[in-house]
């Protein structure tokens, strides 16, 4: 603690912070443009000019330390002037084009020349103009409105990890770009619009749709990864109209990846809006609520439960999850899964199929092995937080990879691309042995990659042995990660959307189902289904884009989508969280509670559920992980015991590296792929760099 | 004495002497009535009627979409949508104004950056049903094309006081 004077009164500040930070930290506004918490300083707009006792000029406070016994004044007639000095400086080149400017309204610039700003300029000067810059499909440039604060050039290099964005040429000359002509090819490029303080860089997609004043904010969860990222959904009327961050420092910090950001026109497009029926001629045809219940409840009704499945697809929430699975325990069926075709991922235990160490828990980790886990697409912030793990210096060289050798946004060395690398690792002489000895918070962080394959269980016992070898797992530390690419998974696991007893898995459902003894099967949202599978069984399919599982369907119950319902999801991390609709449900879409009760009623089970509020009481009472804080990681405190079958098990390893299912960033989900922005982007960008390179 | 007065007044009908009196001097006076269909009176430049929306010489429309009008009108008459064209420009695709709700307070006007949006000269627009009086962005431009003339010259004379 030192004391410092600020504005003539005196405070007790923190060791280390800046003159801005302290003073903020006591509530005084400074006003900034460059300056950004989470990014290296700049201090080159100037705009945060303090007067300090023993400096005869004014002093930059976000480059300056505070120091014991600083005299700080914010409001003296010269910091005044200095800040009118600036601000006049700033708008010598900046247009006058606040009206048709995408930022007007929620401008720095704009909302400081009001502070600070004269009415009439005193230059007659031409105004300088900047050529547009192409910085993809996703990202609008104005750059004549840039004044050069960097902050997205820092966040390229810093956060994103990129290092395509810079600033050319000196004084008026000066203009930030990419040096030679290319798309960002970032997955976090986004967040470089939040950040522009003035209408520079601007949202493509949104660009001249509405104003920042006739939005309506809600706060939500976002469902395009398993991160959870906290997201702020902007609407006008039925529409929504973008989708921001919100700040959660434990999760996304303030950033979200591209998809989530921009995936949202895939809301409006493709949509499933009515019930259809597809009819004896093979047909599908619009038709009412009362005829398509009629028809599943008949259908149920007369098939015996052990022919009847379920699979959950990934964008569901887990009340519907919980419900639909309840009223299949009512039917007596056993075969349900959550998990992606293939998935070797147990559920007896909790600990087992989660990001444990979280994501904040990843700044204290000390060295990391990813095996086939490509996070930069799988979970963009995740691959964000390694980034800032790494440049922290936290690793020291101790990050290694199984997997394909993939682009990553940060250091990773190499250690083998097939599963059998797992057991050389195991020995101890070997490299990576040696590091994670070493290491006080190891972390291992396992992709679906390692996960979906054929040999899945034995390179489960070959990563939990591994778990053991290096303990990853220690009485204060968990390093034993998962990381998921589908947002309902872990909450599917929670709620035991999982065979029960004597019930087929996804894999087994699958073969059943195209053997023809499977009769009905229910798909809530999932819609990554081969065609062979659906043409069997009865097919009801409960979502909202008409899609794969759709188009194969025998009936459709159209269901409202993440944005327009009330719901709980469960992240990565096994953080419960809760989004908020925005819009109401488009057409005479349901929302799913109200659907599943109705079936469940007509099939004589008899819920009482009058509300969603209702269903969700219910889950808390059966499954008490649901009755956590919203934003808590719901724990189960449970003793952490580690069995694995040792080496000499059937199962045999195969030769092929271990490789991410997620080959397309941009196109991974229904919304998505419904998306025309996105589609952009695949053609423009190239979403697929994994399957590039896995071609090669 | 009084009383006769009085009774004089009465049986002499002086008041309506007078009144009729009145009557006549008005006769000789220059008339102030007008015979409205066919005659009009002046209108202040400052008089606020009908909407209109603005084209530059060129042909172009003025309107970039702001939305500063439908953000200040008191009555939430206006309605804007925009999106951008092909040729990049940002543009409107749609611009209502409810002329039932509108309160004529010129507001639309004066937040108006590039003086699209302007009340004209034109107040005789009356309907015989509600439906008739929503207009939609067509409309406001023919009656931008109308009254051009008209409401140019109008804010040439208002320029200075703004």
């Amino acid at each position: 603690m030192m004391r410092i004077r600020i504005d003539g009164q005196d405070y007790h500040v923190d060791d280390g912070l800046t003159v801005f930070e302290a003073c903020r930290r006591q509530g005084i506004e400074i006003p900034h443009f460059c300056y950004h918490e989470r990014l290296a300083i700049a201090g080159n707009c100037r705009m945060c000019l303090v007067e300090l006792d023993s400096s005869p000029k004014p002093i930059a406070s976000c480059a300056m330390p505070a120091a014991e016994g600083m005299d700080i004044r914010t409001d003296s007639p010269m910091v005044k002037k200095a800040r009118h000095g600036v601000m006049e400086f700033l708008l010598i080149n900046h247009p006058l084009d606040c009206p048709i400017c995408d930022q007007g309204g929620e401008c720095d610039l704009q909302d400081q020349a009001m502070a600070y700003g004269r009415f009439h300029s005193r230059f007659d000067e031409n105004k300088r103009a900047v050529a547009e810059k192409p910085f993809g499909p996703l990202i609008k440039s104005s750059m004549t409105r840039c004044i050069h604060c960097t902050r997205c050039v820092r966040f390229a290099t810093e956060v994103a990890g990129i290092e395509d964005l810079g600033a050319l040429g000196r004084g008026e000359n000066v203009e930030i770009g990419t040096y030679v002509e290319k798309a960002l090819t970032s997955e976090l490029s986004g967040n470089m619009i939040d950040l522009c303080p003035v209408g520079a860089l601007t949202s493509k997609p949104y660009a001249f749709k509405a104003r920042s004043w006739e939005l309506r904010k809600t706060d939500s969860i976002d469902v395009m990864d398993a991160v959870g990222s906290h997201i702020r959904l902007d609407s006008r009327g039925t529409e929504v109209m973008r989708v921001l961050p919100r700040r959660c420092d434990a999760i996304n910090e303030e950033w979200i990846s591209d998809k989530t950001r921009f995936a949202y026109d895939g809301l409006k497009l493709q949509r499933l809006d009515r019930p259809w029926l597809r009819h004896s001629d093979g047909v599908l045809r619009p038709s009412d609520w009362q005829t398509i219940e009629d028809v599943c409840v008949e259908k149920i009704k007369q098939t015996d439960g052990t022919r009847i499945a379920a699979l959950a697809g990934e964008l569901c929430d887990c009340e519907s999850m919980f419900m639909l699975k309840e009223l299949l325990d009512g039917v007596s069926c056993p075969h349900r899964d959550c998990r992606p075709f293939g998935t070797f991922l147990p559920w007896q235990e909790r600990w087992q199929y989660l990001f444990n160490t979280t994501i904040a828990g990843i700044e204290e980790a000390d060295a990391c092995l990813l095996i086939g886990a490509y996070p930069r697409y799988e979970a963009a912030l995740v691959e964000a937080r390694l980034r800032k793990r790494y440049l922290q210096g936290g690793f020291q060289g101790r990050a290694f990879r199984v997997g394909t050798k993939l682009p990553a946004h940060w250091q990773i060395e190499d250690v083998g691309e097939s599963p059998h690398s797992l057991t050389e690792l195991a020995d101890s002489g070997h490299r990576v042995a040696q590091a994670f000895k070493q290491a006080k918070k190891p972390m291992i962080i396992v992709g679906m990659g390692a996960l979906q394959r054929s040999d899945s269980e034995a390179i489960w016992h070959h990563i939990m042995a591994l778990v053991q070898a290096f303990g990853v797992i220690r009485d204060d530390w968990n390093g034993f990660n998962v990381l998921h690419t589908r947002a309902s998974m872990v909450g599917g696991m929670d709620v035991g959307f999982v065979p029960s007893q004597g019930g087929e898995a996804r894999k087994g459902i699958e073969e059943r189902a195209r053997q023809g003894s499977i009769d009905v099967l229910w798909l809530l949202g999932e819609d990554d289904v081969d065609e062979e599978t659906l043409k069997k069984p009865f097919v009801i399919y409960q979502g909202h884009h008409g899609e794969r599982g759709a188009s194969a369907a025998d009936v459709i119950v159209p269901v409202p989508a993440y944005s327009e319902k009330d719901a709980l999801y469960m992240n990565m991390e096994g953080r419960l969280q809760r989004g908020l609709p925005a819009v109401p449900p488009l057409g005479q879409a349901k929302e799913d509670w109200r659907v599943l009760t109705d079936m469940a009623n007509r099939l004589g089970q008899t819920w009482a559920y009058q509300s969603q509020r209702d269903a969700r009481r219910a889950m808390q009472k059966a499954y008490p992980l649901f009755a956590e804080k919203i934003g808590n990681i719901a724990a189960k405190k449970e003793k952490i015991e580690l069995s694995y079958r040792q080496n000499g098990h059937s199962d045999v390893l195969n030769d092929t590296p271990l490789h991410s299912p997620l080959v397309n960033y941009y196109q991974s989900n229904v919304i998505a792929r419904a998306s025309q922005t996105m589609g952009r982007c695949v053609s423009e960008l190239g979403g697929a760099v994994a399957t590039k390179e896995k071609a090669k | 004495m009084r009383r006769f007065l009085y009774r004089m007044v009465s049986f002499l009908m002086w008041d309506l002497l007078r009144g009729m009196a009145l009557t006549l001097r008005y006769m000789f006076q220059p008339r102030v009535t007008l015979d409205y269909p066919y005659e009009k009176g002046a209108l202040s430049s400052r008089f606020r009627g009908e909407h209109a929306l603005r084209r530059y010489p060129s042909g172009e429309e003025r309107c970039i979409a702001c939305k500063l009008c439908e953000a200040v009108c008191p009555a939430q008459a206006i309605t804007i949508e925009a999106e951008e064209q092909k040729d990049g420009s940002r543009r409107t695709t749609r611009y209502d104004i409810d002329m039932t709700k509108c309160i004529y307070c010129g507001l639309c006007e004066e937040s108006c950056p590039v003086d699209a949006i302007v009340e004209g000269p034109h107040f005789e627009y009356a309907t015989e049903t509600r439906e008739e009086l929503i207009y939609d962005k067509q409309r406001l431009l023919d009656n931008g094309d109308r009254w051009e003339q008209q409401i140019e010259q109008r804010l040439k004379q208002e320029a200075r006081y703004r």
